[in-house]
């Protein structure tokens, strides 16, 4: 993509009166809408002898992101006028300047300049927009600050005797348990994505949404059931011993479920999703051309897909990595089940073994360096992104070549087994023993947890990505590095187990509260109590943090896939930022914000640590009702509300892939031109 | 950069609409009381809606299995939470240290609670107590070779034994009674040789150890009491529960080590009123004997039977170390753990 550039070098010319002079000279990401506060927002010159490398601009980089060029800058300028009329302000016709003199208008453009050069300082950072999304992001930081904070005051020094013992035990766990779900979830995601998006064989159709089920089971429950199911009384070893006529565990070898491998599997069964799901975007964007040409040139069909498919899909195939391991690393319930001991198992036996809270806050602290290790890497894939898309002008669809015999069956068992051992056998399973323990495990309330747990997803998905929008929009308007930070600091939250970032929310919400009660009792007498602690907005609130780092990540993507031109253009017709957003990049992001918003929602669904610390009395959600049995190994008890779980994350699931591909399609078949044509050179 | 208070207004706008739909009354009437509980609800609510039945008085629960210490430390005064059950003394002494109970001096609650089983200053008081057991395979286990905790570490137990994590609040305060009354090296001696016993690494709850037994992996777990109960009511369990023989440990010397679930008032308690009521209404004989058939936990009232399981293993001799010798060696015992490399 060669948008900082102009394809041609503009030859310096007289234009004529009214015609456009907008050369745009290097223009970067999420700048271009900021010459709104550079560009003079009514110039209205036409045979006048002002000259603008005479006035006073502050600062040339922001000269840079005019639409001035600047060797035309001694040109008189047509009249141009680009703002909007402002509520509020004079309604001023857009000739009345031309009855001053030009002196007169000379020293009223330099003031005019004055007042916009004035604005590029640090006030405009902190105005409009920017100021609003820079209260949001320090307002979603404060859990981190929170966890950061009680890591600063601990009980006692743990790492004495967590380096004597156990920390490197730890954190070699970890790592290996990350690298393993690195490996995995890459191999099934991006190779099934692949299949699906390039190739035609028996089921694809089924597949192509179907590979995304198993992101509706959560990891601890899907622990549960392969236990089960492969223990020494499950069937799978009862039937061996039948078969072969052992009967003791020592007879015989089976490979033990809980253990690292086991932990591994378990969760790049329900995590491979992630990647899938945006590889298989990201592999449904890349043009056929592209491929077609490296076909042309002799490139084999491996090559094609290591050397260009694979290399164009990348940053979108890392945000999903990056999603897929601190999901990994903030998991508790598998690992505890599965006695693998990670940082995060060690981070709980501190906090509730030995009873230093701020000990386990360090221990998350370095779960949070783990991440920003990730979130390095993401960000150092993405800096990029904007040279691997396709050259859309000349987007088609890819033709799928269809698999015919051996390959075919292939295909259809590569995404048929994901799909089986991730979604299927586990669904079976849990509807077995949801019918044998439906008396136990059915009540009445069944219908309003439910309720509950939907309602308060949905909310905190809509919450989630409009925050995420909010951040993103404001990074494209003016990035500022403050913001960059706090968005960064924030997107922590996904890493954080959920019990910490829990008590990260606690901390902060209880502070105000009480602040505010204590305000009111010295001013008014009056108790207010606590207002926002041990409420569903707590609640939402601490999903929001947590699922930023989903929602952000994917609004992001595809607000920085829109083409800064269109910005420009919907600009010099008078709109405003907000009229831009809601009439232009919305619409445009659609499949976007509605990733964004079903994986957050799903993740909402199964979300449990915090929700069971924050939640207010008599509020159940799924999670936490299944919580009560399963945390004792009840399974037969949990199983239906399990069930209800994975079925009511499966909706959007579904939905939300059908109108992703509708979309895809339309795109493909030049219906909705404008998304692609963002990528025009 | 027209108006963004517009979008941000239209936003809270559209967030507000579906939380109003899910907002539950949150103030406090008269006649309720609002519990934070690290005991399951379905182990709590039989007892709760027993007791609403007949006084009157609203039992409103949150149910977590960590963190709400915490929340109640950091809410303050004003928190709405009246009481606090808890299932082991390492929640108890947070809950004390924290700052977070208020002592209380009720006749009804010393009457019916030993001393043992309750703090001198009535910051926190006992409801039920477990009976930490050992239990060996009927087929491969020969009686007399186990009696004590110490024989755990027998040479010819080798690969033999099966417990839970020793990070476990249950192992941790075995382990601290050990440290309490034998001193740190000799507990450290001990935990090596049951590690080194250990036929797998440890995982699961008190209820798969017994499972590993029925299923041959090891022959000798450490469980608690009311374990062997549940497994027993249940169909699917109670072979697991039939191929082992119980055995309470220490019967010669201190006795068996007993751990608790108890319950504190708070400092902040809006309804002290009804919360002291439901204090007395837990102690009673029925909140007792609903626990005692219920879980199969032994009743901390003396003259409540326990159930007939429970019953049919008769007497035993309880240790009667006290609950803050046990808090205070908690931190000692699970960094014994990881000195000794239990799990690993």
């Amino acid at each position: 993509m060669t948008a900082d550039k102009p394809s041609a070098p503009p030859k310096p010319q007289l234009p004529t009166l009214g015609g456009a002079v907008t050369g745009r000279v290097k223009a970067t990401w999420g700048s271009s809408t900021s010459y709104q506060s550079a560009t003079p927002s009514a110039v209205i010159w036409p045979g006048g002898s002002f000259r603008f490398s005479a006035s006073r601009i502050a600062s040339t980089r922001q000269l840079r992101n005019t639409a001035v060029h600047p060797t035309l800058n001694s040109i008189p300028f047509p009249e141009v006028q680009y703002r909007k009329h402002v509520p509020g302000a004079p309604r001023r016709s857009r000739h009345s300047v031309l009855t001053d003199s030009p002196a007169r208008q000379t020293y009223k453009e330099q003031q005019r300049h004055r007042h916009l050069s004035l604005s590029n300082g640090i006030w405009a950072s902190i105005r409009g927009w920017p100021l609003v999304a820079l209260i949001v992001a320090f307002i979603v930081c404060l859990p981190i600050f929170s966890v950061l904070y009680l890591a600063l005051n601990p009980e006692e020094n743990i790492w004495p005797h967590l380096w004597d013992t156990v920390l490197l035990r730890y954190i070699s766990n970890t790592l290996m348990l990350m690298t393993g779900v690195a490996v995995g979830t890459l191999c099934i995601g991006v190779s099934t994505a692949w299949l699906v998006t390039r190739y035609e064989f028996p089921g694809r159709s089924i597949f192509n949404w179907a590979l995304l089920l198993p992101f509706a089971v959560p990891a601890y429950v899907i622990a549960y059931i392969y236990t089960d199911l492969l223990e020494f009384a499950g069937p799978v070893q009862s039937a061996l011993r039948a078969t072969f006529g052992w009967k003791l565990a020592n007879e015989y070898w089976f490979p033990s479920i809980r253990s690292l491998p086991g932990a591994i599997t378990m969760m790049v069964l329900v995590l491979y999703p992630y990647v899938y799901l945006l590889a298989r975007a990201a592999f449904l964007e890349q043009s056929a051309s592209v491929l077609e040409a490296a076909k042309i040139l002799g490139g084999s069909s491996r090559s094609r897909f290591f050397r260009i498919a694979l290399p164009m899909a990348r940053p979108a195939i890392v945000v999903g990595l990056a999603m897929a391991l601190m999901e990994t690393l903030n998991d508790f319930g598998t690992v505890d089940y599965f006695a693998v001991r990670t940082l995060t198992s060690g981070l709980y036996d501190v906090w509730l073994g030995m009873n230093n809270l701020g000990g386990g806050a360090q221990i998350a602290s370095l779960l949070l360096l783990f991440v920003m290790v990730l979130v390095g890497l993401e960000k150092v894939s993405r800096r990029h992104r904007e040279h691997y898309q396709p050259t859309a002008s000349r987007f088609r669809k890819l033709n799928r070549r269809k698999l015919v015999g051996k390959s075919a069956a292939f295909a259809t068992i590569s995404c048929f087994l994901p799909v089986l051992l991730g979604f299927l056998l586990p669904a079976w399973v849990l509807l077995n023993y949801s019918i044998r323990y439906f008396e136990q495990s059915y009540t009445e309330d069944f219908r309003q947890i439910a309720l509950n747990s939907v309602g308060l997803s949905a909310t905190a998905a809509v919450a989630a990505v409009s925050v995420g929008i909010l951040l993103s929009y404001s990074q494209r308007l003016r990035p500022t590095r403050l913001l960059k930070t706090s968005v960064n600091i924030s997107s922590l939250g996904y890493a954080v187990p959920g019990a910490v970032l829990a008590i990260g929310v606690i901390i902060p919400f209880a502070a105000i509260d009480n602040g505010i009660d204590a305000f009111m009792r010295s001013q008014f007498d009056i108790s207010t109590g606590l207002l926002l602690s041990g409420t569903v907005f707590a609640l939402v609130f601490a999903y929001t943090v947590r699922f930023l780092a989903v929602a952000y990540g994917s609004v992001d993507a595809s607000m920085k896939k829109i083409s800064p031109h269109m910005d420009d253009a919907a600009r010099s017709l008078g709109h405003s930022s907000l009229t831009i957003l809601s009439r232009i990049h919305l619409p445009l992001m659609k499949s976007g914000i509605l990733t964004a918003a079903l994986v957050v929602f799903v993740d909402c669904m199964k979300e449990l640590p915090a929700t069971l610390v924050l939640r207010p009395f008599n509020f159940d959600t799924l999670a936490t009702h299944v919580y009560q049995f399963a945390s004792d190994e009840l399974i037969g008890e949990a199983a239906l509300g399990s069930l209800l779980i994975v079925l009511v994350g499966l909706v959007p699931v579904v939905l939300l892939t059908v109108s992703i591909d509708r979309s895809q399609e339309l795109k493909a078949a030049g219906i909705s031109t404008v998304g692609t044509s963002s990528h025009a050179t | 950069m027209q108006n963004p208070k517009n979008f941000v207004v239209k936003t809270a706008l559209l967030l507000a609409l579906p939380l109003m739909g899910l907002a539950t009354p949150m103030l406090a009437a008269a006649d309720e009381v609002n519990v934070y509980s690290y005991r399951q609800q379905f182990l709590t609510d039989p007892i709760f809606d027993a007791f609403t039945a007949e006084t009157g008085i609203k039992v409103n629960t949150v149910f977590a299995k960590k963190g709400l210490i915490e929340r109640l430390e950091n809410e303050g005064m004003n928190s709405p939470a009246d009481l606090v059950l808890v299932t082991n003394v390492g929640n108890l002494a947070a809950a004390v240290d924290a700052g977070v109970t208020q002592s209380l001096k009720n006749d009804v609650l010393e009457a019916n609670i030993p001393l043992s089983f309750r703090d001198t200053d009535g910051h926190w008081f006992g409801l039920t107590s477990r009976g930490r057991i050992i239990v060996t395979s009927k087929d491969r286990v020969a009686d007399g070779i186990i009696s004590s905790y110490a024989d755990l570490a027998k040479p010819e137990l080798e690969g033999r034994i099966c417990t839970r994590s020793g990070k476990h609040s249950y192992m941790v305060e075995l382990i601290a009674s050990v440290v309490a009354h034998e001193g740190e090296a000799a507990a450290s001696d001990w935990l090596t040789a049951v590690k080194g016993n250990l036929a797998r690494k440890p995982q699961g709850n008190d209820r798969a150890q017994v499972k590993a037994i029925s299923e041959g992996e090891c022959d000798v777990a450490i469980i608690n009491t009311y374990y062997m109960g549940a497994m027993m009511t249940n169909p699917d369990q109670q072979a697991w529960a039939d191929s082992v023989n119980v055995i309470f440990p220490n019967q010669s010397d201190r006795g068996t080590h007993m751990n608790i679930s108890g319950v504190v008032l708070t400092k902040a308690s809006p309804n002290r009123d009804s919360a002291i009521k439901l204090l007395e209404y837990l102690a009673s004989d029925s909140a007792q004997s609903m626990y005692a058939t219920n879980n199969h936990e032994y009743p901390i009232k003396a003259d409540v039977a326990p159930s007939d399981l429970v019953s049919s293993w008769g007497e035993f001799k309880k240790d009667t170390l006290s609950l803050n010798e046990i808090a205070a060696h908690r931190a000692q015992a699970s960094r014994l753990v990881d000195t000794v490399d239990y799990d690993g």
